[in-house]
């Protein structure tokens, strides 16, 4: 596991997926699969105005890096990037990043899979919804089926 | 009595009315269970931050603990609601 690149960064601007997986791929040739997945602020019904990320600075970041270095481990992955937002974010725009590379791409998909399983449930994150006509809707509520997600990591 | 720094996120933050605050605890406060029943005692701002107590998530000098941790050496604890990101 030791020399495998963990990029976590917790940011309030946004970020560039290509620009993210150039910088883990570039000069590397043992690299067989790249997975990047994006999570972006969802507004179904039409009433949202923005999200509001509040977190837990330091945590934040440390618990990230624990994650990902797990699943380094668990699949053997030879790179991870993991860039998260905080502040004010819009419908549309981008909230987290994770790029995971591997020699061959079902490890790539499972550590991906992974890490935003456990992010969700773990990093220090809370969402509170404003909506189009300026007030506060509250704080997102944690879903039982985001501790489902994780739990199946643990099953075998 | 010992001394620790507290910090609050999300709605425990907006409840208590404080991001943190350094307090002394008693002796009797030994695990991070204690220290959510003691904080109870303080006012209702905390009674109403901490009602559910099996909800609020603790964390010490950063890391997830259970309720049932101890708490000694501590330099900085964190309560929270169950994490919403990603």
């Amino acid at each position: 596991m030791a020399g495998v690149p963990v990029t976590v960064r917790v940011q309030r601007d946004d970020f560039c997926l290509a620009a993210e997986v150039q910088a883990l791929s570039s000069g590397r040739h043992d690299i067989g699969a790249i997975v990047t997945f994006s999570g972006l602020c969802r507004d179904e019904a039409g009433t949202l105005s923005a999200l509001e990320l509040e977190h837990y600075p330091g945590m934040a970041e440390a618990e990230i890096t624990r994650i990902c270095n797990e699943a380094i481990e668990r699949f053997g992955l030879q790179a991870v990037t993991v860039i998260h937002r905080y502040g004010s974010i819009l419908p549309g725009e981008n909230i987290v990043l994770v790029v995971t590379a591997s020699p061959h791409r079902q490890a790539a998909f499972d550590g991906a899979n992974f890490i935003m399983d456990f992010l969700k449930t773990s990093a220090p994150f809370w969402k509170k919804e404003h909506t189009a006509d300026g007030n506060a809707r509250g704080w997102v509520s944690a879903k039982d089926e985001d501790d489902s997600a994780r739990d199946r990591w643990s099953k075998d | 009595m010992a001394s620790v720094d507290l910090v609050y996120f999300a709605w425990v933050r907006e409840r208590i009315g404080k991001a943190e605050e350094t307090l002394e605890l008693p002796d009797n406060v030994v695990t991070a269970g204690d220290l959510l029943a003691h904080l109870k005692t303080l006012g209702e701002e905390y009674e109403a931050a901490l009602e559910h107590e099996n909800v609020i998530r603790v964390a010490i000098n950063q890391e997830h603990v259970d309720h049932h941790e101890p708490i000694a050496g501590a330099r900085e604890i964190a309560l929270f609601p169950p994490m919403t990101g990603g």
